[in-house]
């Protein structure tokens, strides 16, 4: 009894702590749906899309190492796909008042869930054949040419109207994007990336990422290893994408400017490159303050003065702290340090590995 | 198509494609010398527009003063920029001196949409610039052929200066290798200093060329021209000043053209630039006019 509790405590707690942990948050979730009104759990959703959006795009950025700024582009096609394969015959009828929509379309209507997954997979095709065309480049012409990608799709979304209704974008999405489905995806995608990080694709892009020639004597497919980080990256933006089109309703190709991209960096290096917790809690973090911030565009007491309102303010504050945290502190966040309950013991919220153990010998 | 639209559509390529390339020297200059993508650029140019702007409206200035007035602040504040946002990083990967860049555009983006509001601001066109003759039945704005001349002529300066003077060759040796010219004695600061100078001088004057030809001031006016114009700088060959009128010429005939020739296109113009740019790195990845620099290990 004494020698079986002595050997297996380290990781028994640890589970225990898993456990509650994902108990608490469940719980949290419940709670939160319960007791907050209708545009809290807005921005609490948004959270969750956040995430995922992140995630995606530290897969490349931070754990490959490529410096790619087409995530617009993918989130996009997801968007799209899966907004076109939901709506109902007579919404196209509605929306499609310019051009009628494509015959073919016209009378496609998936549930939620299957429309998600393809809208998600055909990002990652169109990533996986992007991918094939441009990661032969490197670094910034890599940068600029994705960036390039995203903007053609955004083009192509624009002037393929009787797909996409050109301009006037898709109205009327139904609200399918509820709490469950944005953070139970937001869940399930941290935990794939977690166990892709750790498997051997993971290390084959970290090593990447380290040095490539290295990894490429040591016997890795750098080039299939990027695409398929660039692959998965992609369908990661669609899904994100899907649930982005359901939960705002309403999409346009002006909502995916490579700007966005831009947005979704910042939580990036804000969270630190190449770090799963950071990109989650820096996405938390971000997309509440965007909204606690609001204040800022609006009149201003600063106790001597009172400002009428200066729309943009917001923004000017979030692009400043991307610059002075790229500055002064380059690891963002997290660094490339990752969340473990060691680490909590270490800084001394938690009591240290074996104490419990002694505890329960005594 | 006769003769003459064709020949007007001509004029109108020859002047964008030279604003174009006036803009892109500044990229490739920048490029050449610290290897990164001043994602600013365009906004340096939007900035060097509001300036002169504000010279003539605000300030009642004549026009020739608030151009001068405008290239010198916003010459100083492209060196400013520089010295902020990129000195700090130089050594760092080169990945965070491009999310650096990235960051200043953003940050100069919205500083912009906050100090010189969102709402498009019409630019003053002198009546010099806003003229407009018939030659043989093509119309021709007295801008459109301002632009190519002032192209021409920074051109002619820049490569005196780059080829003959000691500056120039500073700025050779340190595009060349940093680290074997400060052990040459070159201030290495001193030079990325003037270059940024001149690329946001550059910038500057194209942003009120810009702005003369389209009369139409916004803050997020310089994020398309400053895309292609780095587009343009690589089509050229990225680091050669030639390379980069080249590029500019290339795509701005490449983009009106193309409109003028196939009017269903028109809507994909945008995208023009881009597939041009991705079919050039794939076919030539130095560009028309580059060199080719080996991957060091």
């Amino acid at each position: 009894m004494n020698t079986s509790l002595s050997k297996k405590p380290p990781m028994s707690r640890d589970k225990i702590l898993t456990l509650c942990a994902a108990v608490i948050g469940l719980v949290l979730l419940f709670v939160f749906e319960e007791l907050f009104d209708r545009f809290t759990m807005q921005i609490f959703k948004l959270c969750a899309i956040n995430i995922i959006l992140a995630l995606s795009l530290n897969l490349i950025n931070g754990f490959t190492g490529l410096f790619s700024l087409g995530h617009a582009g993918f989130m996009a096609v997801g968007a799209y796909t899966c907004a076109i394969l939901t709506m109902s015959p007579e919404q196209k009828e509605i929306n499609f008042v310019l051009v009628p929509i494509a015959p073919w379309l016209a009378n496609v209507h998936l549930p939620f869930v299957p429309a998600l997954l393809i809208g998600g997979l055909f990002a990652g095709l169109i990533g996986w054949i992007l991918g094939v065309i441009s990661l032969r480049l490197r670094d910034d012409y890599l940068a600029i040419a994705t960036l390039g990608f995203s903007e053609i799709i955004r083009v192509l979304l624009t002037n393929a109207q009787s797909v996409t209704n050109g301009a006037l974008g898709l109205k009327g999405l139904p609200r399918f994007t509820t709490m469950w489905w944005a953070w139970g995806s937001a869940i399930l995608i941290t935990l794939f990336l977690v166990l892709l990080i750790k498997s051997s694709y993971g290390r084959a892009f970290k090593s990447i990422r380290d040095n490539e020639i290295a990894a490429e004597s040591m016997g890795i497919d750098v080039f299939g290893m990027k695409v398929l980080s660039f692959a998965i990256s992609s369908f990661l933006a669609g899904i994100a994408g899907g649930l982005l089109a359901h939960y705002l309703t309403t999409i346009d190709p002006k909502q995916f400017i490579f700007l966005k991209t831009f947005d979704i960096l910042l939580i990036v290096v804000l969270g630190g490159v190449g770090s799963i917790t950071g990109s989650v809690v820096a996405a938390i973090v971000v997309t509440i303050s965007m909204e606690a911030l609001r204040f800022l565009d609006g009149p201003l007491n600063l106790g001597f003065m009172t400002t009428s309102g200066i729309p943009g303010l917001r923004m000017v504050f979030f692009s400043a702290l991307l610059m002075v945290v790229v500055i002064y502190r380059q690891q963002g966040l997290m660094g490339k340090a990752e969340f473990s309950w060691d680490a909590l013991s270490k800084i001394g919220l938690l009591p240290r590995r074996g104490s419990a153990a002694e505890k329960g010998g005594k | 198509m006769d003769i003459q639209t064709f020949l007007q559509q001509f004029v109108n390529a020859l002047s964008l494609g030279s604003l174009y390339a006036l803009i892109a020297i500044g990229y490739t200059m920048v490029y050449g010398i610290l290897r990164l993508i001043n994602f600013a650029h365009g906004d340096i140019f939007m900035v060097g527009g509001y300036l002169a702007f504000y010279g003539v409206s605000a300030f009642l200035m004549p026009w020739w003063m608030a151009v001068i007035v405008a290239i010198a602040l916003t010459t100083v504040f492209g060196v400013g920029l520089e010295r902020v946002a990129y000195r700090p990083l130089r050594d760092s990967p080169r990945i965070s001196i491009m999310i650096s860049a990235i960051g200043a555009s953003f940050l100069l983006e919205n500083l912009a949409i906050v100090l010189f509001d969102a709402r498009p601001k019409a630019f003053p066109v002198p009546e010099f610039f806003a003229a407009n003759f018939v030659i043989g039945g093509v119309h021709i704005a007295s801008v459109s052929l301002v632009i190519p001349v002032v192209t021409g002529v920074i051109l002619a300066v820049l490569l005196w200066m780059v080829h003959q003077t000691r500056v120039g060759m500073a700025m050779r040796a340190v595009s060349t290798d940093i680290e074997a010219s400060r052990l040459m004695a070159i201030d290495v600061n001193q030079i990325v200093s003037i270059t940024f100078a001149i690329g946001s001088a550059l910038a500057a004057i194209g942003g009120i060329l810009w702005a003369l030809k389209y009369p139409r001031l916004e803050p997020l006016m310089g994020i398309m021209p400053g895309l292609k114009c780095f587009i343009a700088a690589v089509i050229g060959g990225i680091g050669s000043i030639g390379g980069a009128v080249l590029g500019g010429l290339l795509l701005g005939v490449i983009e009106l053209m193309t409109v003028a020739f196939l009017p269903e296109l028109t809507g994909y113009k945008d995208a023009f630039a881009f597939i041009l740019l991705i079919v050039v790195l794939l076919v030539k990845p130095t560009g028309l006019l580059g060199k080719n620099q080996g991957e060091k290990v």
